[in-house]
């Protein structure tokens, strides 16, 4: 710990926590990412971060700022209640899973950009159910074996990976939508670039700011750390393209 | 004296909310109740308040539980189907200890069933209606002057207790106007809201509201902090209203739009020199079991009135003695057998003379 400390330092929004995270899981650099964002904007004291339901909201618990933890898929709309309760002041953020967001949360996202929220939207996107043991998820790629396709997913039976951040895109009242990964530190540095767009799209007032990020959930797929990483550099990101889809300065 | 006004159940309810200090306001359009949603709608607007017409009601109780978490009072209103789809989050409130009011104007019959009035709820809220081991305090006015108070004391008992708490109104009660006073009511102060986030960390410490127990002991100190609440609210909330009970031999117990009638039965019964009494629970949780248990020392008979096939008259069983008899005179005595019409003040005195008289 001391060691890592030293040899990456630890950002101020981040407590001296150990995390929960599987190794090789990236969920943890995820968080550590958030909390770099936000030290570097300087937006700790006037943060509430919502968290979904799933593995990928554990890292609550070493963010140091204030936090609501919401039910399955509905933290753009505690999100939505914080946000217009202080009147635009505070900077609000959701953390969600592809089951949380892209399944039983589609409709509360799509219902937040639709409304032209101005919140931000962190979607980590791991090909499938971490916490409850590596079940389908709207995101699984085709083929994929998953403990609920067993035979890998079949397009005619459970339809096709959905692209969350192309999607987003479509909407007016998104400012910024992008997918980044976490696969190399080129990646991670991008990843932190498309992260600070996002939060500052909203502290402009301008819209949603979404940053899709995907990631390796090395026990469910299997995989050791080193070869989950690879997994989603060979088959991740050929399904799901790395880019910016929406980045405007206005609503137009 | 305050102000006189000529208004309906639904909109003394958001009247309340205003005289309450609530500002916010999230739901989704569903009759009967639309009245209490078009009236934030247009009155939040002009005092800087915040009105959300949400996707659903699921999203409405998510946006209360967003919006109460930051210590605003926060509010929502729907009908039963509606009110269904809230319980995840309800439930959610009661395990993060976030006050906040939600009213359900209750329609009829399950699933869809109609838009008319009905008191099918009564179970639904009173036991729990979501999941796990809760309870919210839940306030059933009679008359559009309680509609309005009722509201003020549902804020105030959610901040005491740092708990969300239910009004069950009905399609009767919310359509019906009367003349009622407007007027603040004054109640003694609630706890500073420190726990509430977006404050700014003037201490420094971050503020988590968190409605699950994902650390060993944290649902079993929970569990000890929240029993004792319930427990509290048992002695301190308990509140329901009494006539005649000094000499009754037969004690209607009714609650909400039916109280009304049941009251004009016991009004003709003992116009009639009937020694009737009549019980109405105010809040149905907690319910007045000590009243009903005493009562049944000298009453032998009660007759339940309710418009449902038979959901008050489980507590009222439960509260009295074993030599008291339990009647119950529920939705089939209504004088039109359809999706709507009530049971009439008539049906209710015949009843009370043909068990009186027995
Ligand atoms: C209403 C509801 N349904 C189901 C669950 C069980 N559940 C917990 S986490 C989860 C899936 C989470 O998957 P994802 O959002 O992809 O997060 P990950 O664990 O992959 O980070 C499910 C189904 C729940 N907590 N609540
Ligand atoms: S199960 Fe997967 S998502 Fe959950 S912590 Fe482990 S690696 Fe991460
Ligand atoms: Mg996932």
């Amino acid at each position: 710990m001391e060691n890592r400390e030293l040899l990456a330092g630890r950002p101020k929004t981040v407590l001296p926590i150990p995390h929960l995270y599987c190794p090789g899981c990236h969920h943890g650099s995820v968080f550590r990412l958030i909390a770099e964002t936000m030290d570097e904007l300087g937006i700790q004291d006037k943060t509430i971060g919502c968290v979904g339901v799933g593995c990928h909201a554990f890292g609550f618990m070493f963010l140091d700022i204030d936090l609501v933890s919401c039910l399955h898929g509905r933290a753009p709309a505690v999100a939505t209640g914080i946000k217009r309760s202080l009147y635009g002041k505070p900077i609000v953020f959701t953390v969600q899973g592809d089951g949380d967001l892209a399944a039983i949360g589609m409709g509360t996202i799509m219902n937040a950009v639709i409304r032209g929220e101005k919140l931000t939207t962190i979607f980590c996107n791991n090909a499938g159910y971490g916490t409850t043991g590596g079940q389908l998820a709207p995101t699984t790629l085709l083929d994929q074996k998953t403990t609920t396709t067993p035979y890998g997913r079949n397009a005619e039976l459970e339809g096709y990976p959905v692209h969350v951040a192309e999607l987003i895109a479509t909407f007016k009242g998104v400012a910024y939508s992008a997918r980044c990964s976490l696969t190399s530190r080129a990646e991670y540095n991008r990843a932190a670039k498309a992260m600070k767009k996002a939060f500052q799209k909203q502290i402009e007032g301008i819209g949603y700011g979404f940053v899709e990020i995907l990631e390796a959930c090395p026990s469910t797929l299997k995989l050791s750390p080193k070869d989950a990483l690879r997994w989603v550099e060979s088959h991740m990101m050929e399904e799901y393209p790395l880019g910016e889809f929406k980045d405007i300065d206005s609503i137009p | 004296m305050g102000e006189q006004a000529f208004i309906s159940g639904n909109e003394a309810i958001g009247y309340g909310a205003l005289y309450a200090g609530c500002k916010h306001f999230f739901a989704y359009p569903i009759t009967p109740q639309n009245e209490i949603m078009e009236f934030f709608a247009s009155e939040l607007p002009k005092r800087g308040g915040v009105f959300v017409q949400t996707e659903s009601e699921t999203a409405s109780a998510n946006m209360v539980y967003g919006a109460a978490s930051t210590g605003v009072r926060a509010m929502t209103s729907s009908s039963s189907t509606g009110f269904s789809l809230m319980q995840e989050a309800i439930s959610a409130m009661a395990a993060a200890q976030v006050p906040c009011v939600i009213v359900n104007v209750q329609r009829g019959g399950p699933g869809g069933g109609t838009t008319q009035t009905s008191q099918m709820d009564y179970l639904q809220v009173t036991k729990g209606g979501g999941h796990g081991d809760y309870h919210t305090i839940v306030l059933s006015p009679s008359f559009v002057q309680e509609a309005f108070d009722f509201v003020q004391l549902a804020f105030y008992l959610a901040d005491k207790y740092r708990h969300p708490t239910i009004i069950l109104s009905d399609a009767l009660l919310g359509q019906m106007m009367e003349s009622i006073e407007m007027r603040k009511l004054e109640f003694t102060p609630v706890p500073e809201k420190d726990w509430a986030v977006g404050l700014g960390r003037k201490d420094g410490q971050r503020r988590m509201i968190f409605p699950g127990f994902v650390v060993g002991s944290m649902l079993r100190e929970y569990l000890v902090a929240v029993s004792k609440k319930y427990e509290q609210m048992k002695e301190k909330e308990t509140r329901y209203d009494t006539r005649g009970l000094e000499d009754a031999e037969l004690v209607l117990v009714s609650f909400g739009s039916t109280a009304r009638a049941a009251l004009e039965a016991f009004l003709m019964a003992r116009e009639e020199g009937m020694r009737v009494g009549m019980i109405r629970p105010i809040t149905l949780w907690p319910f007045p079991y000590q009243i009903i248990k005493e009562t049944s020392h000298k009453v032998k008979k009660f007759l339940v009135v309710e418009d449902n096939l038979g959901q008050m008259v489980e507590d009222v069983t439960a509260a009295v003695t074993e030599q008291a008899q339990v009647y119950h005179l529920g939705i089939l005595a209504r004088h039109l057998p359809g999706p709507s019409g009530l049971i009439l003040p008539q049906t209710i005195y015949e009843e009370v003379k043909k068990i009186y008289g027995k």
